[in-house]
């Protein structure tokens, strides 16, 4: 029995942890669907993002402030990029586009650490990383509250951004431009404004994903390698799919935890570095386009 | 503008060029500069990068294969060339060499098998597998390492024909050979048959498909070879310039630095990958000692490999607004305006 | 005008028997069979979307259809890529240019020479251009070029998309003698999409004619312009 529980603890622990990559995933999802562009700097910006908002507090700003400040920031960030890199590279290739954001993630690690430092920073988001007492009195998981907490904010960012998206008349016209960004643009759908709004939103949602990320291990440059795992993620999801990031997140939380757990003491460990990669690529083999992605059907 | 010699495909210019630079780098070099540091913090490294960077040209710039894990071909390489020594007695260095190519090689044929499925960013991703896969098993499989628990393993020294290869002007040479070797197979490649079937995979797959090539053996070739140069490139990168073997050198950040040179230095062109690798290294340098020498180390370290960072990433966007051929296209440009005027 | 041909139009060497192509729930293709006789030149016309491009990239293995057979020289073709079919002997043009953009155009046409020699060598002595094929090529000689390409593999079996779109009258003439000199010097087979009759008119031996992803009329140029279900397609008569 007490194995059977142990084995539901590593699951929780995985799926909780899982959605940690959900949010930063999401981030990549939004940019995909907005403009097909994929925005290989999502993991900078929420490194970026995490470093700003613990910078300012560190110069006395309170909590709510800092957030505040922190997001326009992301909206600052976002409009330059808009600017700056995606504009200029409107019609051209997705690779090229894919290479451009590459560029642009080294120049938001770069100057985040130019502006912040390179030390660790530790964050305390008052949530601490240890097992909530009544869940092991009534169920006996050991379940950590930070990680509840990042599976709450998680579905509710993702909830809130569904409803965004299926309800307001900007959510409809970035799923025109998803769609034909030039017929969008000629019924006069501000191309430019939703672009921002998009990348703010990506901003957005790479702070809340840094600091989950931050108050659980520290606000370090390693964020950008965690980050990196979002892209098996969105591989098994689905690039334009919302749903498909999370279930990705969940999916390849779940099963790194349990092959770092069950197989991971047969070799030494550390399966986890590229579990989810290998994941992927037997999704790649079996469903390129993805859990949720739409098929695509190449024309001659 | 036009050159009537030619010999064996190659314009009489070529050979021209060919052997100004043999002699540069076989002579006036070694004549000209004395000091150890310049071998072996500069050229040893430069020519190394630049032959990863082949291998990197080789699959993205020619094949038009989004692949990102150079780095893992280098480690297999480097930590294959490392048992060989140890373990097979008497083995000639060239023929380790040799042999840790292909075992990287193997790597990369393994590691290329999804290309034949996706492209793009979903390749990007599967590539990702075998770098962080191939570090990951030399790192856990004591084997590999010979079971040494320090982490961090002297790599033999070089001896060719029983003279050993130990100071950096003799490793220089030795680097020298197998780089000039490997360039003017990989320019062949390119130039032939080889690189136009790798070229027309790259520009419109399914129309190089009509015309008879198989996409199948094009790509593994691709793969193959290009991990090929990167393991090759590993093992004198881990023996000449690391002098250690360590998992953690061929890191994601020496794919990403060999991504960059292949990027800044010019796609599809085999000058590109010294170029890119010239500036990826020397910037740096240079970056530090304007740090030391203007602002006598006012400036802190990490914030200079910060700006060095930045820059790196504002270059790629400019470039790939600009002139997404790289520097090599730029220095054509520059070149063609100059002969233009005189 | 009954003149003698250098290669006389002899027996099928391609029968596509019963294909039926699908994507998903729309019907590109209707249990079609039609066959190319050797050293003919045959026209596939019909309105867009009739299943031309689709018809011919079945041939090329591009597209598999889900029912029916192909059978070249005699060979049924299994499942088949388009490289194997290359190697058979049967080249292509694209409908959309499908050059290898970032390739000189001797580079291009050596692709499908096979050729295991630097290029140089020919670039030089031709006295080619060395810059890449979209740059400072028109659109006519693209179109030429990959002609070119596909006539360089020495296939005996040629499939032309719309070799004259997006041309000019006097570049479609010189086109249009171009082709018939092939067929002429060397008896190429070509099967060619065009939408242009006076060409079709012209050139072919024979046409097929699809609507609706269905073979509507199969025979020598008159015989089909005398169709009343060809000039209905034509005219847009209303279908049920």
């Amino acid at each position: 029995m007490t194995e059977v529980l142990f084995f539901i603890e590593v699951v929780v622990a995985g799926l909780l942890a899982g959605t940690m990559y959900s949010l930063v995933a999401l981030g990549f999802v939004l940019i995909y669907k907005a403009s097909s562009t994929f925005n290989f700097a999502q993991g900078a910006m929420v490194f970026f993002a995490v470093l700003a908002f613990v910078g300012f507090m560190e110069l006395g700003l309170p909590f709510s402030l800092a957030f505040v400040v922190t997001v326009l920031l992301m909206v600052l960030v976002g409009f330059c990029t808009e600017r700056m890199v995606l504009n200029p590279l409107m019609n051209q290739s997705e690779d090229t586009l894919l290479m451009a954001t590459i560029g642009l993630g080294f120049v938001l690690e770069g100057l985040a650490q130019a502006a912040w430092g390179v030390e660790v920073r530790r964050l305390d988001l008052g949530i601490g990383d240890f097992p909530i007492e009544w869940i092991i009195d009534v169920f006996g998981l050991f379940v950590s509250a930070l990680d509840l907490t990042a599976g709450i904010v998680a579905a509710v960012l993702i909830i809130g951004l569904a409803l965004i998206f299926k309800y307001t008349r900007m959510g409809l016209g970035l799923r025109a431009v998803a769609d034909d960004p030039g017929a969008a643009s000629s019924i006069g759908i501000p191309l430019k404004n939703i672009m921002l709004l998009v990348w703010s939103a990506a901003g957005v949602v790479a702070l809340v994903a840094g600091m989950m990320w931050g108050a659980r291990a520290g606000v370090q440059f390693a964020l950008v390698d965690l980050a990196l795992k979002a892209l098996p993620v969105l591989i098994i999801g689905g690039f334009s799919s919302i749903p498909g990031a999370i279930i990705g997140g969940l999916i390849i939380g779940a099963t790194e935890k349990v092959l770092e757990v069950y197989l991971g003491p047969f070799f030494g460990g550390a399966i986890e570095g590229w579990a989810p990669y290998v994941l992927a690529i037997f999704f790649l083999l079996y469903r390129p386009e993805g859990l949720f992605g739409e098929k695509i059907i190449r024309r001659v | 503008m036009s050159n009537n010699n030619i010999i064996m495909g190659f314009t009489r210019a070529d050979l021209t060029n060919f052997l100004i630079v043999m002699i540069l780098s076989f002579v006036a070099i070694p004549l000209v500069v004395q000091t150890d540091y310049w071998y072996s913090s500069i050229l040893i490294p430069w020519l190394c990068l630049a032959l990863a960077a082949i291998g990197q040209q080789i699959v993205m710039g020619y094949a038009g294969q989004l692949a990102l894990g150079a780095a893992g071909f280098m480690a297999a390489g480097a930590f294959a060339c490392f048992n060989l020594i140890l373990r097979v007695p008497d083995i000639p260095f060239f023929v380790a060499l040799g042999l840790s190519g292909l075992v990287a090689a193997a790597f990369g044929i393994l590691f290329g098998l999804p290309s034949l499925r996706v492209r793009g960013i979903y390749l990007m991703v599967a590539t990702l597998a075998s770098q962080f896969f191939i570090v990951w098993m030399i790192d856990k499989f004591g084997w590999f390492k010979n079971y040494d628990t320090s982490g961090i393993i002297t790599a033999q020294d070089i001896v060719i024909l029983g003279k050993p290869f130990t100071s950096p002007l003799e490793m220089y040479f030795v680097i020298l050979v197998v780089v000039t070797v490997l360039t003017v197979l990989a320019v062949n490649m390119a130039r032939g048959s080889t690189g136009r079937n790798w070229m027309a995979v790259r520009d419109m797959d399914i129309a190089a498909e009509s015309m008879g090539i198989s996409l199948l053996k094009t790509k593994l070739q691709a793969f193959a070879i290009s991990a090929f140069y990167c393991g090759v490139a590993g093992a004198l990168f881990a023996f000449t310039y690391l002098k250690s073997l360590e998992p953690v050198a061929f890191d994601i950040k020496l794919s990403f630095k060999i991504l960059f040179m292949v990027i800044l230095g010019g796609l599809g062109t085999i000058s590109g990958a010294f170029i890119g690798a010239a500036f990826i290294l020397l910037f740096p340098v240079l970056l530090n000692s304007i740090g030391n020498n203007v602002f006598h180390g006012a400036i802190d370290a990490t914030i200079i490999s910060s700006i060095e960072q930045v820059v790196f990433g504002v270059l790629i966007i400019v470039f790939m607004i600009y002139e997404p051929l790289g520097m090599a296209k730029l220095w054509g440009n520059i070149k063609q305006r100059f002969l233009r005027k005189s | 005008m009954t003149i003698e041909r250098n290669f006389p139009i002899g027996e099928p060497v391609l029968e596509v028997k019963n294909i039926s192509l699908r994507f998903g729930g729309v019907k590109a293709i209707t249990d079609s069979s039609f066959s190319v006789l050797k050293h003919e030149i045959k026209a596939i016309i019909g309105p867009n979307g009739a299943g031309k491009s689709s018809l011919l990239n079945c041939i090329n293995g591009i597209y598999q259809p889900q029912e029916g057979s192909i059978a070249f020289k005699g060979e049924v073709l299994g499942k088949i890529t388009p490289n194997l079919i290359a190697q058979k002997g049967i080249s292509r043009t694209f409908q959309n240019l499908a050059l290898f953009k970032r390739m000189s155009v001797l580079d291009n046409i050596l692709v499908g020479r096979r050729l295991h020699m630097n290029s140089n060598f020919l670039q030089v002595a031709f006295q080619l251009p060395k810059a890449r094929s979209e740059e400072k090529v028109n659109h006519g000689l693209q179109k030429k070029v990959e002609l070119g390409r596909a006539l360089a593999t020495e296939a005996d079996f040629l499939m032309l998309d719309e070799p004259m779109a997006g041309m000019n009258v006097e570049e479609k003439r010189e086109m249009c003698r171009f082709i018939l000199k092939v067929n002429d010097e060397i008896g190429t087979t070509m099967v060619l999409i065009e939408h242009d009759m006076g060409v079709v008119m012209d050139i072919s031996d024979n046409v097929v004619v699809l609507d609706y992803g269905k073979i509507i009329a199969d025979g020598p140029p008159d015989e089909v312009r005398a169709n009343q279900e060809v000039i209905d397609a034509y005219l847009g008569v209303s279908h049920d």
